[in-house]
């Protein structure tokens, strides 16, 4: 159907919207001028478990228009989060819940009057520590993202008490917050019945039916704008409180209101990774087969919400061994809930056990890469290529043994995996004039390259270059689309638009709609983008300080659309995985029960210098039977693996296993 | 007050004194190129050029800058030609979200100027000031939350010319 003449699935395509982003025409949730713009500011709770009594506010505060709690807000109905029922009752289940919203007619006077309220609350006693061996820890049904939180086959006990040798380890991981560089942002505006969003998520068509629910609307009366997204990574997957605050604040002064979170406020009322304590044995014979492991984790959630990171989960994929027990327990404590950050589950397991394989190895006095090449025969290919290009062979298996100047240096190496998949989405494609056309989806690109891919596939389907296709996306009035999430964007949307254009092409007309939920409903179960990652780093002696001097990822992962922005996905995620393994931590301050660091200052992130040479390469081979396009996401496997690989790395160099992480230079003096 | 933007005179009347240069770029002159990010400080997202010098404009009150000319990411390049830093960034893929990309591109114009005044910075061991290691040390004020810093720093080094 396509001649190679116009292939552009494939190609190396800029970001179609790359103009308007260096040159700042690109607009974002809260860059929408508005007639009579007003100011939302929120005020968050100051303890960690209570009842606010009353609200009391200054009355010689200027331009204030209102202050909305839960003694005068209207009422809204409840969905699925119950933190969007915001103001509909007076318990107070974690420090940083917002308990008032002050609407002023400037940004200015909204923050001082926000500063110079009096909350009246009876405080109570909190629990807001995760251990192992809680007293309320449970097993929960599912975890994310819906998977049995308990599984086994064989006989794990039992194997592992008769193998020739084990590893039997503990690795904590620390709570994480996802911090994109927009904050969570919502314009509001009501135009009669009908609510006018400006929002940054990761779903529009999902924030549409959400603020429908909570204001008693049809999705169809509520509009939500997403041209642009400042980053995600999962914390905007679902609706959070500030769109229902905007929404609330705009119906109750009748004016458009802005609702941008503070960069503090992120840190509790938008998700985070919760922190997990992860105990893990695998028991293996004398030459290297494993024959059983046990994953159990402990995690926490919070009163409002179970979320579990199910960071067992992967264990379940990645060693085929004859006896394996996974399990998940979770304490709900009054903290913040815990939500989808990049690779929920994935990232922080593979860290437990990979380290744990590390351990493993050493143990056996085997190579880790010839371990994982007799165990994990699905990564066989990435491995042999990625340990050829990064240079693998001829390494020293002992540790603390090279040094130059200053300078320990060592090698690590871990494997990653992500399941492939996707979601029903619908797609609308339109003839236009002089063979252009128009492809309408209500996807989303938070910086993944979905724009430009999903022209690309477009263009390739009706044989027409690139520069014909016209992009809508961002947009819940568009044609339903599933959430940038899971990376199952481009398999989801892009099997759409496939689908409309073939549907174009095949039955003429002007107009062709494609819905997928029947063909997802059978897609192909059980399929993985699989990956290894290598890691060299040096540690100051003196100092202890830890740099990665080179980091490489080796990928399988279906067909590669677009090789420039895939090159952006798989690094994006790898320097995030470095700041997993060395800088991000957010500390818990028992008595509060909130973050200390709950800024960028304090909260650590990759910076330009923390990164020196970093490169990805992939296997770029269709997968059949999956998609159309033969593709498997990208946007999330980049994190998974590549921290345990600089910790093992690190293990290398120094000899020291860090078990809890970061792995923090005082840890290794 | 007045405010002089990318060559244009501004007259903003009534301005809260507490109102910050970059709330004033954002919210009462429409100009959104400059991000907010943190506020205070801590990501770069907001970075403008003052007089030529890169500055946090989150942490500036605007009507302290009356008589400074403000340069944003909408007053770069000419005419449809974009500046060679921002040319830099489409070349090299330099961002994914775009979000801290304004500000990116505002610090690197003013390293580069400072770079070529001869100021060191922390890592400086001998006369090559603008080597990948100077590149990154001295853009390391600006955050990137996606990790695009490898396709910016030889964005960077392609607008220096090397
Ligand atoms: S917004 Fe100014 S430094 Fe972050
Ligand atoms: S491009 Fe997204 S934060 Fe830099």
């Amino acid at each position: 159907m396509t001649s190679m003449l116009t292939r552009a699935v494939g190609a190396p395509l800029p970001r179609l919207e790359g103009p308007a982003k260096v040159s700042g025409a690109a607009r974002y949730a809260a860059e929408y001028p508005q007639d009579r713009m007003a100011y939302g500011w929120i005020v968050q709770s100051p303890v960690a478990r209570g009842r606010l009594d009353a609200v009391l506010t200054d009355p010689a505060e200027e331009d204030v228009l209102v202050v909305l709690w839960h003694g005068n807000a209207p009422h809204l109905e409840q969905t699925d989060d119950p933190e969007l029922a915001v103001f509909q009752s007076d318990r107070i289940g974690y420090r940083g819940q917002p308990v008032a919203l002050v609407v002023a007619t400037s940004l200015e006077a909204a923050r001082r009057a926000a500063q110079v309220i009096h909350l009246d609350i009876a405080a109570e006693e909190h629990d807001v520590e995760l251990r192992a061996d809680h007293p309320d820890r449970y097993t929960p049904e599912s975890v994310v993202p819906d998977v049995p939180a308990v599984s086994g086959t064989g006989d794990a006990e039992t194997a592992l008490a008769s193998a020739a040798v084990t590893v039997d380890v503990t690795y904590v991981t620390p709570p994480l917050h996802n911090n994109p560089m927009e904050p969570h942002a919502t314009i509001a505006r009501w135009d009669g019945q009908d609510l006018i969003l400006y929002d940054s998520n990761q779903h529009p068509s999902g924030i549409a039916e959400t603020l429908g629910t909570v204001f008693g609307l049809p999705a169809e009366r509520v509009h939500v704008v997403t041209e642009h997204v400042g980053g995600g990574f999962g914390s905007k997957g679902s609706a959070r409180p500030n769109a229902v605050l905007a929404a609330l604040g705009s119906w109750v002064t009748g004016r458009p209101v802005q609702m941008a979170l503070p960069r503090q406020a992120m840190f509790s009322m938008v998700g985070h990774r919760a922190p997990t304590v992860q105990h893990i044995r695998i028991g293996a014979s004398q030459d290297g087969v494993l024959t059983a492991i046990d994953h159990q984790t402990h995690t926490q959630s919070s009163r409002l919400f179970e979320f579990v990171e199910s960071a067992s989960v992967v264990t379940r994929d990645v060693y085929p061994v004859p006896h394996l027990r996974t399990g998940h327990q979770v304490v709900r404590l009054d903290m913040p809930t815990p939500r989808w950050m990049r690779a929920p589950g994935e990232a922080p397991g593979m860290i437990a056990l990979e380290c744990a394989m590390d351990e493993l190895a050493e143990r056996l006095g085997a190579d880790p890469l010839d371990l994982r090449l007799r165990n994990a025969p699905r990564h066989e290919r990435v491995l042999r290529a990625g340990a050829e290009r990064f240079g693998w062979s001829g390494r020293d298996p002992r540790p603390r043994r090279r040094r130059s100047g200053e300078w320990w240096t060592g090698t690590g190496m871990a494997l990653a995996t992500y399941p492939a998949t996707a979601m029903p989405s619908t797609a609308r494609v339109r003839a236009l004039a002089d063979d252009e056309y128009e492809v309408a989806i209500a996807a989303t690109d938070l910086g993944t390259g979905a724009r430009t891919i999903l022209a690309q596939i477009a263009a390739d389907e009706l044989d027409v270059p690139v520069g014909r296709i016209h992009i809508r996306i961002g947009d819940s009035t568009l044609p339903r689309a599933s959430v940038a999430g899971g990376s199952s964007g481009s398999a989801s949307w892009g099997w759409a638009v496939t689908g409309a254009c073939r549907e174009l092409r095949s039955r003429g007309g002007r107009e062709a709609v494609f819905d997928t939920t029947e063909l997802v409903r059978e897609q192909k179960e059980g399929q993985h983008a699989c990956g290894a990652h290598f890691a060299e780093v040096r540690v100051s002696a003196v100092t202890g300080e830890i740099r990665v001097s080179r980091l490489f990822g080796m990928y399988d992962a279906g067909r590669i659309l677009n090789p420039r922005t895939a090159r952006a996905q798989f690094l994006g995620g790898m320097i995030m995985g470095m700041g997993m393994a060395l800088h991000e931590e957010s500390v818990l301050d028992p008595a509060q029960g909130t973050w200390v660091n709950h800024d960028l200052a304090e909260y650590h992130i990759p910076t330009h210098a923390d990164v020196e040479w970093i490169d990805a390469a992939w296997l770029d081979e269709p997968e059949t039977g999956l998609n159309p396009m033969g593709s498997k996401g990208i946007g999330e496997i980049g994190i998974v693996g590549s921290p345990a690989a600089i910790l093992n790395a690190v293990h290398h160099a120094t000899g020291v296993r860090i078990r809890d992480l970061p792995a923090r230079l005082d840890k290794l003096l | 007050m007045r405010l002089t933007v990318n060559g244009a005179q501004h007259h903003l009347v009534g301005l809260d004194p507490r109102t910050t240069l970059l709330d004033a770029l954002r919210e009462h002159l429409h100009l959104t190129g400059a991000k907010k990010g943190c506020d205070h400080g801590q990501c770069g997202a907001c970075t403008v050029l003052l007089d030529g010098r890169r500055v946090n404009s989150c942490l500036i009150l605007a009507i302290t800058q009356q008589d400074a000319e403000v340069t944003t990411v909408e007053g770069l390049g000419r005419r449809g030609e974009p500046h060679p830093v921002q040319q830099g960034f489409l070349d090299h893929d330099g961002f994914q979200c775009g979000y801290c990309t304004p500000g990116q591109i505002c610090s690197a114009i003013g390293m580069l100027d400072e770079a070529g005044k001869g100021w060191p910075s922390a890592v400086t061991e001998d006369d090559d000031l603008l080597s990948d290691r100077e590149i990154r040390e001295r853009m390391s004020g600006n955050l990137c939350r996606c990790g695009a810093y490898p396709a910016m720093v030889p964005a960077i080094r392609q607008a220096a010319g090397r």
